[in-house]
């Protein structure tokens, strides 16, 4: 009897403590993110699709079409296309394709490019509902984006730097593990 | 009968009826929320302002769906079923005294007439898990019977200790033998029960058990049973058994209030009873959905072990200790 009273008291009163813990949670803030109002900021280290670096001494792609990156894609989803223009030592890019449809993020490209021309981007926003819209140019974008930096302060050089999203190399995830 | 009487009689009736179904719409609400800020979260927030509008969201969209009777399903029953569980519901908000003067129908057997409508509850929920012609429904149906009737028996032994200290069935006359401080209530009168708060607890366990909630809600176990007895309903089939849920919840807080917390008896005497009324019930009703985001589901022999093993013992020694210590005290 003594026993059962004990097991009961004791039960009850476990009870009670579950019921202030919660009660002690429910007038606590919330730490939800109302994400289509706001969102969180990306790791640095956040693996999205890649992205062409671009050089922060010209503004344009560092990337020279040598298509390691191709080469070492296991899913078959880049392909770059490269020219070499006048009055220049090496080739540049023209196309960079990216399927993201068939990218699995494995991040061989990136791992296999030398010079360091291709790098995660930051970007997860990515739900659409045409198929299209995931086979994209990376050299078309890295372009669009700087045609549209460019024309508003004119020629110097200095102010468009920080403008580029990718932080020049400091970004870059092989120059940042330690 | 007056012209007057029958206006008195619609307007109660329509009442009753407007009074169950925002309370079925704004608990769900209520209970969303809460369940949001017991995990942290700040609930529906999108539908109009912290979603207030979401009720009426939910309901439209049950409201367009297309009520499907399964094949092989008993068509009458499966039908009546969510009708048989919004009825007794609304039958016992007619009773229920909300203010000296607000009470559609003072009877002088009301507490026989809730008790006897709310275990209506029970045979509809079955009828609908047995009308469904579904495994999980069946099962459902099968434990609903057996909590309930375990549940019935502590929960009426508890009723009788209350009558036996009220010496009257009608709610009215309960409500009023508690005017005056707090320590009327009969949650306090340990003079004739020194036991009268584990009395209500018990109440109170039973009462979540009779409704189906959380952690009692075997009846509807999503991990187990999909939706227990409700599985086959779709639209609002399932929205009535889900609004007389919350009616079920709202007349069981409404009795604990009347039976236990002094009914519409102010502690202190300022506002309208029916303010003091509504506050201690739904101040109940959050009891309610704050303890089903506390615990976890319990197992079904565990259920009922606590029941027939615990609650029925205590709630007799509860009803005999009340009846040795009327018949000493008042000799």
């Amino acid at each position: 009897m003594r026993k059962f009273l004990k097991e009961m008291g004791g039960g009850f009163y476990s009870l009670v403590l579950g019921m202030r813990i919660t009660l002690e949670q429910f007038f606590k803030p919330t730490v939800t993110v109302h994400y289509p109002h706001e969102s969180l900021k990306m790791a640095p280290r956040f693996r999205g699709h890649i992205e062409l670096v671009r050089d922060p001494k010209t503004g344009k792609a560092i990337c020279f079409a040598c298509k390691v990156c191709e080469k070492a894609c296991p899913s078959d989803c880049i392909l770059v296309e490269g020219a070499k223009k006048e009055g220049e030592k090496r080739k540049s890019v023209t196309e960079f394709k990216l399927d993201f449809t068939k990218c699995s993020l494995c991040g061989s490209c990136v791992e296999a490019c030398k010079s360091n021309a291709l790098q995660f981007s930051r970007e997860y926003n990515l739900a659409s509902t045409r198929k299209e819209d995931f086979i994209m140019d990376l050299f078309k974008r890295l372009e669009a984006e700087r045609v549209a930096a460019e024309p508003q302060p004119a020629a110097s050089t200095p102010a468009e730097q920080p403008k580029p999203k990718p932080e020049p190399a400091a970004a870059q995830p092989k120059t940042e593990a330690p | 009968m007056s012209l007057f009487e029958l206006l008195r009689m619609l307007v109660y009736v329509v009442g009753v009826m407007a009074f169950v179904g925002l309370n079925a719409a704004y608990l769900v609400w209520a209970e969303r929320k809460a369940a949001g800020r017991f995990q942290r979260r700040p609930g529906p927030t999108e539908v109009g302002y912290a979603g207030l509008l979401q009720p009426i969201a939910d309901g439209i969209k049950l409201l367009s769906k297309q009520l499907i009777v399964p094949d092989g399903a008993d068509a009458m029953l499966f039908r009546a079923a969510p009708l048989l569980v919004m009825m007794p519901a609304m039958m016992c908000l007619a009773v229920v005294p909300f203010s000296e003067t607000l009470v559609g129908r003072n009877i002088n057997v009301g507490l026989v007439f809730v008790f006897a409508f709310g275990t209506i509850n029970v045979m509809a929920v079955m009828l609908s898990g047995w009308a469904s012609r579904n495994k999980y429904a069946i099962i459902s149906a099968a434990r609903i019977v057996s909590q309930d009737v375990a549940y019935e028996i502590p929960m009426l032994l508890v009723v009788i200790t209350l009558l036996m200290v009220t010496g009257t069935m009608n709610l009215h006359d309960i409500v009023e033998q508690q005017a005056g401080w707090f320590w009327h209530w009969n949650l306090f009168r340990l003079d004739v029960n020194p036991l009268m708060p584990v009395t209500f607890i018990i109440y109170f366990i039973c009462m979540l058990a009779e409704t189906n909630r959380a952690p009692f809600d075997m009846a509807e176990a999503e991990s187990e049973l999909v939706a227990g007895a409700f599985t086959e309903y779709a639209g609002m089939g399932f929205g009535v058994f889900f609004m007389a849920e919350y009616a079920n919840v709202v007349v069981g807080c409404s009795m604990a209030t009347v039976l236990f917390l002094g009914g519409w008896q102010s502690p202190f005497g300022v506002w309208p009873g029916v303010v003091w009324f509504l506050l201690k019930m739904y101040a109940l009703v959050f009891t309610v959905i704050w303890v089903r985001w506390t615990f976890p589901r319990t197992q079904f022999y565990r259920l009922l072990n606590l029941s027939w093993k615990f609650l029925i013992p205590v709630s007799l020694f509860v009803l005999i200790l009340t009846a040795a210590m009327m018949k000493v005290l008042r000799a």
